[in-house]
């Protein structure tokens, strides 16, 4: 993901969104860049049988959730105005607040709110339908390489 | 305690059908491909290597979200084998992947940290876990995943879980 300052918003929608198609994993979890700039993320996933966790009740897998938050961290650190070349997870922190509802979209945000020389620190949450309410929250550090 | 005289194939396939109703009846870790190795009761997770499993192309990567969900799975089915294991010898339980009332419902997770130490190569990957302290109602486990060497980890991860209640 590249920012030159001639392109628009709309050019950055489209970048992120192959930067996220070229990723064989975000593909395969039908990942979608609903917004992205400023070292800042949105992406969601729709939820899908093969990745329910627990087949009593339908939900999806914490891992789920876990590779969304990923991308999603990643993303943002890709997006950050020093423009990184490139970025991989340092450590990851996820808490898991409360089941996401069977059938619902699941929706990350990302936030780059500190970054160094070579490292981005990161906060993101999930959220399902009901957006007051998260599904899950992280913290991460991420790499930013120059 | 077991009856030392149990025809051994019975032990065998009284283990490997507990293991496997546990794993099959999970969707997800079907569609990631993980399977388990079982040396009496200790439990070595297997992640055949997949282009859906590619988190950077270019290298090739694993992504760090597959590490992270591969280690997931590898501390609740550890953690929930460990906590059937007395009552599956004892023939208290007899979990079958064809009755869903039989399988042992699953520990919640609370919060997971994973520790990332090498990028992810295109090959098969191995995880075991380690339940630290398992009460009542909480768990504490610690999972470290590798490739080609033991020694040489890709990532290590602790997590915490709320564990089923009767």
């Amino acid at each position: 993901m590249t920012q030159d300052p001639d392109t628009t918003d709309a050019d950055h929608a489209r970048i992120a969104q192959q930067f996220i198609e070229a990723i064989p994993h975000a593909r395969a979890l039908q990942m979608r860049v609903d917004e992205i700039g400023a070292g800042r993320a949105v992406i969601s996933m729709p939820w899908a049988e093969h990745l329910v966790g627990d087949p009593r009740t339908g939900v999806i897998h914490g891992g789920v959730v876990s590779a969304l938050m990923d991308t999603c961290c990643g993303a943002a650190v890709m997006a950050h105005p020093t423009k990184p070349r490139s970025t991989a997870t340092i450590d990851l922190r996820i808490d898991y607040m409360r089941a996401a509802k069977p059938g619902q979209r699941i929706t990350a945000r990302a936030e780059c709110y500190h970054m160094t020389r070579s490292v981005a620190f990161l906060r993101a949450v999930a959220v399902d339908d009901d957006g007051d309410n998260p599904v899950a929250s992280a913290t991460g550090a991420f790499t930013a390489e120059r | 305690m077991a009856d030392r005289n149990e025809p051994l194939h019975l032990i065998k396939s009284r283990r490997d059908s507990a293991l496997n109703a546990l794993v099959s009846g999970v969707p997800y870790m079907s569609w990631l491909g993980i399977q388990f190795d079982r040396r009496g009761d200790e439990l070595t997770a297997i992640l055949p290597f997949d282009d859906k499993l590619i988190g950077n192309p270019r290298l090739p990567a694993i992504h760090g979200g597959v590490t992270a969900a591969f280690m997931e799975v590898t501390a609740i089915i550890e953690l929930s084998w460990a906590a059937m294991w007395e009552d599956l010898e004892s023939g208290r339980i007899a979990p079958d992947a064809a009755v869903p009332d039989s399988l042992p419902r699953l520990p919640k997770t609370i919060d997971f940290t994973v520790d990332y130490l090498r990028s992810g190569l295109p090959r098969d990957a191995y995880a075991r876990a380690r339940v630290v302290r398992s009460g009542r109602r909480y768990a504490s486990v610690q999972v470290e995943t590798w490739q080609d060497n033991r020694s040489r980890l890709m990532a290590q991860a602790t997590g915490h879980f709320l564990m089923p209640q009767p």
